[in-house]
């Protein structure tokens, strides 16, 4: 079990990964904001990779910390390709949810 | 003291979190994000990942969060969304028995399993007198060009498809090109 002592051991932090990655979830599935969709997919992102460096420090293992670096890397490219889309997609409509894009709706 | 720098990244990350998913304007949950971004980045320094919390706010808190701003003010987007009314039937309670069972799940999970890893790494250089001020980022270099230096070219590749993409998508269509 978790130990009662001030000084935080991993659990904390792996505790408060998955709280992050739980209000991320809850975050995409409630927003109708592309935008703060996107927003809540960083959370959950970071949620994992708080967990991979506390892994990596648990383990004593830099490869946690190697991974860390390409996810923040395909995050970045994710988002770009993400806002282009978005951007591509809104440009020529006020439409400001996602429940607007209904074109192929029959 | 590492007790405090626990109890306030987290609240900083805790209180960032809730404020991306409950401000309606866009660009106050854009800041939230940023709170967010900077408490992660504490934790890491905690765990003795300094160079990927300098990366964190670097990439995350200086870059993407300055994307999203721009592409929010780019669209005119920046307008209140109502988060009263609930657009299909019954979404949201169902979000939030989903959300606190995975969350319930997660710790269930954590709390059982804390103590079995037993699977020992090379161990981690902390910067001390004999590694000097830098051996985190000495480590990792070191892993990211020898072990996953295939991986690290990829996602070069990847980068400039990325960017070569958005251009491409976001561009104004000419006339003369249907």
């Amino acid at each position: 079990m978790i130990s009662l002592s001030l000084t935080p051991t991993s659990s904390w932090y792996l505790i408060l990964s998955a709280v992050l990655f739980a209000i991320g979830t809850f975050g995409v599935l409630v927003r109708r904001n592309p935008l703060v969709m996107f927003m809540c997919i960083e959370l959950m992102l970071n949620a994992v990779n708080l967990s991979f460096v506390t892994l990596a420090r648990e383990l004593n293992d830099i490869n946690g910390q190697t991974i860390v670096l390409f996810v923040m890397v395909v995050a970045a490219a994710e988002v770009v390709v993400g806002l282009g889309i978005i951007v591509s997609i809104m440009r020529n409509r006020s439409a400001m949810t996602v429940d607007d894009l209904a074109e192929l709706k029959g | 003291m590492e007790f405090f720098v626990f109890v306030c990244a987290a609240l900083m990350v805790l209180v960032g979190a809730v404020g991306v998913i409950v401000r309606k304007h866009p660009v106050h949950a854009a800041l939230s994000l940023v709170l967010t971004l900077f408490g992660v980045a504490v934790l890491f320094v905690a765990q003795e990942a300094h160079f990927l919390a300098a990366v964190q706010v670097i990439v995350y808190a200086g870059a993407i969060v300055v994307l999203f701003l721009f592409v929010i003010m780019l669209l005119g987007v920046d307008r209140v969304e109502n988060l009263r009314t609930d657009p299909l039937t019954a979404q949201r309670p169902l979000a939030i028995i989903t959300c606190l069972g995975l969350a319930g799940v997660l710790v269930a999970a954590i709390v059982n399993g804390n103590g079995v890893f037993n699977e020992r790494g090379e161990g981690l250089n902390l910067p001390d007198l004999q590694n000097g001020p830098d051996a985190n980022t000495v480590q990792l270099a070191e892993s990211i060009f020898s072990r996953y230096v295939v991986a690290f070219e990829v996602t070069s590749v990847l980068l400039v498809i990325a960017v070569v993409g958005t251009v491409l998508l976001t561009r104004k269509a000419k006339a003369s090109a249907k």
